[in-house]
């Protein structure tokens, strides 16, 4: 028997890795994807189906020269990425997979699939998202360059707008689970509707699913949200004079920082681990499928709808998303109240 | 008990590189990481959702405006920063060794009154059990009841305070 410790342990170092591999993952998928999309092959030349591509552009990313602008604030130029990664990874770590198992007989008492078992874990996601811009304005500021500066400031204010309406979408969750924890929320979920719809609080919550996960790709900088790299009017935005590891820290915290917004966004609305067919040992992989089906949805945005104005975004933020999810939360409430649950 | 000389230490002494630092950037940054030892000396008290509020609104919300106004300002150093005298005129400098010496007596009597018992604002209130001071039902419960006058209060201000910064911001055009 294996002390539950000892399995505590190798939770975080399998999370880890996990994220780490799902972050190789994910850049061969959005690159086959966007060849799909685009008609085209997309990688096919290294390994079967152009497989080990990530692990070819992880060697050559490391052996690139690591280079730093002269006038750069030098300790905040090496802070600044490995804040990024640590926030990405630190996120997840709230974040539950399953429900408790005891790894086929070989513990003797069962332990949650979660590396840490927080009963304010919504608020923890949270923080360390509001955290994470930091990584980008830091970097963006250190650099000492105006691409890059542009690049953190845009960033920094989408952030901050876009954060009101994914809190205020995430609260109204709260509000019908009536608990903090995702563990509760998930289990909160489970069962089913007349047999057959499940209990997913995305049916009853389809605005606040739709306001989240517009406010999760304008909080993970991707397209069509993506000013703080607009790469045509910003170079890279804000990791223009990044190379080497310290770029790939930004690459792998964005790709993370994917994987956590879909994982939260598959606990909070779709019911995490529960669902139909397969018995509850198994429901990491219902996870999986869930969580894949949102990074799709992420690729498939990221090819096929153009980058909004800065404008645009701050009038859609302001104007239109942040009513919209004020609005969803009163009268969520008051469903709650009225109907006493 | 270690890990709150710990976080005492780490909130202190980033503290007073905030103040005595020369660089603006680098006394942005020691904010934070004030603030986050803070937070965790609220886990410390079994508070966890007053530190991950610490962390959302201090640490992230307030802290990234901080730092816009020090990135736009782009004062490298505060030597070189536009308009920086040698040293402080004498009036400022009056006015803020009565403020500290203020603060140093609120400080001093507020300790005393809580080593001996009294004047601890939360031990007669409704939410004077720790354990329920956890729990977000019950402080959302004694916010809305008990505090409504200072918790309305403090939101008129916030607003004052924004419509003040809207027309600052206007007045220009």
């Amino acid at each position: 028997m294996i002390p539950v410790y000892v399995a505590q342990l190798g939770m975080v170092l399998a999370v880890f890795v996990m994220l780490l591999l799902s972050a190789a993952v994910m850049v061969y998928s959005e690159r086959k994807v966007a060849a799909f999309i685009q008609q085209r092959y997309g990688p096919y030349l290294v390994g079967p189906r152009g497989l080990l591509q990530p692990i070819a552009d992880v060697i050559k990313l490391m052996f690139k020269e690591p280079l730093r602008p002269v006038a750069a604030d030098k300790a905040i130029f090496i802070l600044a990425p490995i804040l990024s990664a640590t926030a990405a990874f630190a996120a997840f770590a709230v974040v539950p997979f399953g429900g408790e198992s005891t790894f086929f007989g070989l513990l003797d008492e069962p332990i949650k699939l979660q590396v840490a078992d927080v009963n304010v874990a919504v608020l923890v996601v949270f923080a360390i998202t509001s955290i994470s811009v930091y990584g980008i304005v830091l970097a963006g500021w250190s650099s000492n360059s105006k691409y890059s500066l542009l690049g953190a400031l845009r960033s920094a204010s989408q952030m901050i707008s876009y954060e009101l309406s994914y809190g205020m979408a995430l609260a109204s969750v709260l509000v019908l689970a009536g608990s903090l924890s995702l563990t509760d929320i998930v289990n909160a979920q489970q069962g089913a509707w007349l047999g057959f719809i499940p209990r997913w609080f995305v049916f009853v919550q389809p605005l606040g699913f739709v306001i989240f996960m517009i406010a999760g790709v304008a909080e993970t900088n991707r397209a069509p949200f993506d000013f703080p790299e607009a790469e045509q009017e910003l170079v890279a935005g804000y990791h223009t004079e990044y190379s080497s590891t310290a770029f790939m820290m930004f690459f792998l915290a964005e790709y993370i920082n994917m994987v956590t917004a879909a994982a939260v966004a598959a606990n909070l609305f779709l019911g995490g681990w529960h669902g139909p067919f397969l018995p509850e040992y198994l429901g990491w992989i219902w996870f999986l499928v869930k969580i894949a089906a949102i990074l799709f949805f992420y690729i498939w945005m990221r090819w096929t709808l153009p980058r909004l104005r800065y404008d645009q975004l701050m009038q859609f933020g302001w104007k239109v998303l942040l009513p919209l999810a004020a609005l969803n939360l009163i009268v969520t409430a008051a469903g709650v109240i009225y109907l006493g649950n | 008990m270690l890990l709150f000389y710990l976080f005492g230490a780490i909130a202190v002494g980033a503290s007073l590189l905030v103040v005595l630092g020369r660089n603006p950037m680098h006394s942005v940054l020691l904010l934070i990481v004030s603030f986050a030892a803070l937070a965790g000396l609220y886990i410390g008290l079994e508070a966890p959702f007053a530190a991950v509020v610490q962390i959302i609104i201090y640490a992230g919300a307030i802290m990234v405006l901080f730092l816009f106004v020090v990135m736009l300002l782009n004062a490298h150093r505060e030597d070189d920063a536009p308009g920086a005298r040698p040293g402080l005129a004498h009036g400022p400098l009056r006015a803020g060794a009565v403020l500290a010496l203020l603060l140093v007596a609120e400080l001093g009597w507020a300790l005393t009154r809580a080593g001996r018992g009294e004047g601890d604002l939360l031990a007669s209130g409704p939410g004077a059990d720790p354990a329920a001071l956890q729990s977000v039902r019950s402080l959302g419960n004694v916010l809305f009841t008990e505090y409504s006058l200072a918790f309305e209060v403090t939101s008129i201000l916030i607003i004052v305070a924004m419509v003040g910064a809207v027309v600052l911001a206007r007045r220009e055009s």
